[in-house]
């Protein structure tokens, strides 16, 4: 009688694994065939194009898409192995457990092992492991890229703790480098060629509808690609533990059309927005530590912080945490350890007055 | 001469004070033993404590119970404690403990030393927790590491790890290091020496088999981590520049210390598991284990290819494709031995007549979760698809049904099989099986939607998380399973206390086991047996208990 109320009890555990795979699916799967809801219950304003969960099985590009379509290999085989293995399991448990009424002191007949079925349960994991590793070898040969497919955009990324650099290195941007943070434009089917650095310590790239992570590692440069075949907000944050506010180091990716990429390109190459009326903010901006971190092009040229030349262009502030709307940034400016803690920006103590200015000259950069 | 035999004082007979002592003191490898498993389940619930808070702090998006640094600490605290402070201590324990008794030795070959091992591991235990008080050094009010359980360079450095919390985790765990690798070598000594007339290798228990090979992946893995913290000291105090990227160090050389440490270390902890479940299922089948021999030969090819898949850790630092093939093809090769073992035990259960004690039940738990956890493990070996899940919470959810879903419930299982030898006590069965659901509803509640978080994006040791991506429900129901696993771990420790004070009497021999442990009485004797015993199978009990079909006939 236990023996069945233990049976029972270890099939409902399992029926309650299942059940919770097959909501996840569909909650899942909800998620992405209406991206609006959930772009709605973020924080950050919508953007004009669909945001695209980090869900690794919607891939929209091809190595997150070979990946998919290898894990469903994968994951059949488990699936199968898991429930021949476990019905295995409970099948001993529930025909072979001793009966209530079972006092005898007989033993069952001792079997001390078997040859042939022995060599079976060696041979038979033996091939499976062997077909996963072939088409493990095969995926990888046609992922792990050795040199940029041709006609790719090249796109220098920079891990800083806790935000991202990009640089656009392709020639065929006119007026040379440009240089934006943590949000990254790529025109849809265009490959995009990404050499991975680091400024600090050991980040990760992983945006999960594109491709798979790639580590981002200090004095170690590593590539990596993807290919984006439809238009969207592409979400993914950094995942190798890189300190105090490894969770707040989103990553954004917007692919669009290339006409819409282009026009990009030209806010971004675009001089400097210098506006006379906001000529105190600017004062501020260069008299007090703002700009020993931050680059505004033609105004000051610290490194250690995101480029503000063309801030406004961006959707949102500190890392993909925060909204860019002028009352988030004040706070923020106002004092970044509320909005991220641990972070490296400092609050500078700015009295109302100045902290007016300061925002009022930032929104102007566009 | 002749003199009167000396009575060793009862122990009841003693003040509290020198009964104290008397453990202080001890070299008997059965107290020591205790004394291990006891420290590691103290250490356990100081683990237990924080993964509390982490899973609080989760629980909804954005939440700011903690701040990012005190959870940092937090799950470097949590992982660091249940691998070097719990599993190692709580499986080295039973080794000590059952080592001598299997195989029919009145102690270890270096009793001295297994009490040095042991206060060693309780030393550098209390290092790294008085981190919490004095890790800031004079930066500030203190504060533990948190820097990771594996500590990747170069948030190590002096740079990123101001003050002292990252001193202490060196030290303690080298500390606890040097501990484990005196009673690795304590273990090979006494089975290589000290087995009793008749125990050959091919008869030793499986479970002693299984410490044997334990003690040799101590020995080859521990000292690689002991020599690489010796180097970050270097690097944080004499200005050296092993892992230093701006001194043309190299920080992946770390990780490549770390893990040929870190992944035998995985065996470590599993192994042990494994020869426990080895001796439990036969007992309550009824039925001899089916292919010895194989469980054998599959336990030394684990350690052998364990030594060669750490890469699998570092499949997206970047390597060369043909290295990660390589790396792809021995992780897949090691499921093969671990499958042969898993069908081995279900190959003993076929057929047997089971009975369903608490500890049967563990073991049973463990192999319907570690079965998950081994094919989830299988995935994470496809290299392409580890590109996703690598660092993601489905890595946690893995590794979580291993060594809780693997390891904790084989102690279990092994806490109430071998609790009436160490105390001449049964532990309360209802009581038990209370605890028993407790923890499978608890893991299944809190690491099963681990993997879909981790499938749908949410990367490992984040403080926090943004609302509106898919992650709230899972980890709503992730920290929905805690209070059950309090529940079960506040049942296991009333359990153990009642039982001490008033459990039923157990007899020398209550399963009606095979092994020689259950040859001699409840608790056994100072010195273990009267008479040295003697084998003449891999079941010497057996064959005393069935003359007429002794089992040396079919060797």
């Amino acid at each position: 009688m236990k023996s069945i109320r233990a049976g029972t009890c270890l099939a409902l555990c399992v029926f309650v694994a299942f059940s919770c795979v097959a909501s996840a699916s569909a909650v899942a799967a909800a998620e992405i065939c209406a991206p609006g809801s959930a772009a709605t219950a973020s924080s950050v304003a919508p953007p004009t194009v669909p945001t695209i969960l980090p869900y690794i099985f919607d891939p929209h590009g091809p190595p997150a898409r070979m990946i998919h379509d290898l894990s469903w290999l994968v994951l059949g085989i488990c699936a199968v192995l898991f429930i021949v293995v476990e019905g295995m399991i409970f099948y001993g448990v529930i025909v072979y457990r001793r009966k209530k009424n079972d006092k005898s002191k007989n033993e069952p007949r001792q079997v001390y092992g078997s040859n042939p079925v022995e060599i079976a349960w060696t041979i038979i994991p033996l091939l499976i492991v062997f077909v996963l590793a072939l088409t493990t070898v095969r995926t990888i040969r046609s992922i792990e890229l050795t040199k940029a497919p041709a006609g790719a955009l090249e796109v220098v990324v920079i891990g800083h703790q806790w935000w991202w650099e990009y640089r656009y290195l392709d020639a065929n941007v006119p007026g040379g480098e440009i240089v934006v943070a943590n949000e990254l434009h790529v025109p849809i089917n265009r490959p995009v060629w990404l050499r991975l650095e680091s400024a600090d310590v050991i980040h990760s790239w992983w945006v999960p509808a594109l491709a798979g992570k790639m580590d981002v590692i200090p004095n170690h440069t590593n590539y990596t690609w993807f290919n984006a075949d439809s238009e969207g907000l592409y979400l993914g944050q950094c995942a190798e533990y890189c300190g105090n506010q490894h969770a707040g180091m989103l990553l954004r990716v917007v692919a669009s059309k290339p006409e819409e990429f282009d026009a990009w390109l030209q806010t971004q190459i675009a001089p400097t927005v210098n506006d006379t009326s906001v000529a105190m903010g600017r004062e501020i901006f260069q008299e007090y530590a703002c700009s020993n971190c931050h680059t505004v092009k033609g105004v000051s040229d610290g490194q250690f912080a995101p480029d503000l030349t063309h801030l406004m262009s961006r959707q949102t502030i500190a890392a993909g945490v925060a909204p860019l709307d002028p009352t988030t940034l004040r706070a923020w400016i106002d004092n970044p350890q509320a909005l991220k803690p641990g972070c490296n920006m400092p609050s500078l103590q700015l009295d109302t007055e100045e902290l007016d200015a300061v925002t009022a000259y930032l929104l102007t950069l566009r | 001469m002749t003199t009167a035999p000396i009575h060793p004082i009862s122990e009841t007979s003693m003040g509290f004070g020198s009964r104290v002592h008397s453990w202080v003191i001890s070299v008997d490898h059965k107290k020591l033993g205790m004394m291990y498993i006891g420290a590691g389940l103290i250490f356990f619930m100081l683990g237990g404590i924080e993964a509390t808070l982490m899973r609080l702090q989760l629980m909804k998006p954005l939440n700011d119970m903690l701040t990012p640094h005190g959870f940092n600490q937090m799950f470097t605290m949590h992982g660091t404690t249940m691998v070097f402070l719990v599993g190692m201590p709580v499986l080295l324990g039973f080794g000590n403990y059952l080592i001598p008794l299997m195989i029919g030795a009145r102690d270890m070959a270096f009793p001295r030393l297994n009490a040095f091992g042991l206060w060693l591991f309780i030393f550098g235990g209390l290092l790294l927790y008085y981190s919490f008080i004095g890790g800031d050094g004079l930066y500030g009010m203190g504060g533990a590491p948190d820097v990771g359980w594996f500590a990747y360079s170069p948030l190590t450095s002096k740079a990123f790890s101001v003050g002292h919390a990252t001193d202490y985790w060196i030290l303690g765990i080298m500390v606890s290091g040097f501990g484990s690798m005196t009673t690795a070598i304590n273990f090979m000594a006494t089975i290589v020496c000290m087995r009793c007339p008749g125990m050959t290798f091919m008869r030793m228990p499986l479970f002693v088999w299984l410490m044997f090979t334990v003690g040799i992946l101590v020995l080859l893995a521990l000292p690689v981590l002991t020599g690489a913290q010796v180097m970050l000291l270097f690097d944080r105090f004499l200005g050296a520049h092993f892992f230093d990227p701006q001194q043309q160090g190299s920080v992946i050389f770390w990780q490549h210390l770390f893990w040929f440490f870190g992944h035998p270390e995985v065996y470590i902890l599993i192994l042990p598991a494994f020869g426990m479940i080895c001796e439990i299922i036969p007992v309550f089948s009824r039925k001899v284990i089916f292919g010895y021999p194989l469980m054998v030969a599959a336990t030394l090819s684990i350690a052998f290819i364990s030594l060669g898949v750490w890469v699998h850790h570092m499949f997206s630092v970047g390597l060369p494709p043909w290295l990660n093939s390589i790396f792809a093809a021995s992780t897949f090769l090691i499921a093969v031995p671990t499958g042969m073992k898993m069908f081995n035990w279900i190959g003993t259960m076929w057929g047997g007549n089971i009975r369903f004690t608490v500890s049967m039940m563990f073991a049973t738990g463990f192999l319907v979760m570690f079965l998950f956890g081994g094919l989830t493990g299988i995935m994470l070996a496809v290299v392409p698809f580890d590109w996703q899940l690598s660092d993601s919470y489905f890595v946690v959810g893995h590794f979580h049904y291993v060594l809780f879903g693997g390891t904790m419930l084989a102690v279990f299982s092994a806490v109430f099989y071998w609790f009436p030898k160490a105390t001449g006590r049964l532990l309360s069965e209802p009581m038990g099986k209370w605890t028993f659901w407790m923890f499978m509803i608890g893991l299944t509640l809190t690491f099963f939607p681990m993997h879909l978080s981790g499938v749908l994006g949410m990367p490992r040791r984040v403080y926090t998380y943004q609302p509106g991506r898919g992650f709230e429900l899972w980890n709503l129901i992730s920290s929905s399973g805690v209070p059950f696993q309090i529940v079960g771990v506040l049942l296991l420790v009333t359990n153990i206390i009642k039982s001490l004070i008033n459990g039923r009497v157990a007899g020398p021999d209550p399963w009606d086991a095979w092994t020689l442990e259950w040859a001699t009485s409840s608790p056994p004797p100072s010195e273990n047996f009267s008479k040295i015993p003697t084998c003449t199978s891999p079941r010497p009990l057996w064959d005393r208990k069935h003359p007429e079909d002794p089992d040396c006939f079919y060797e």
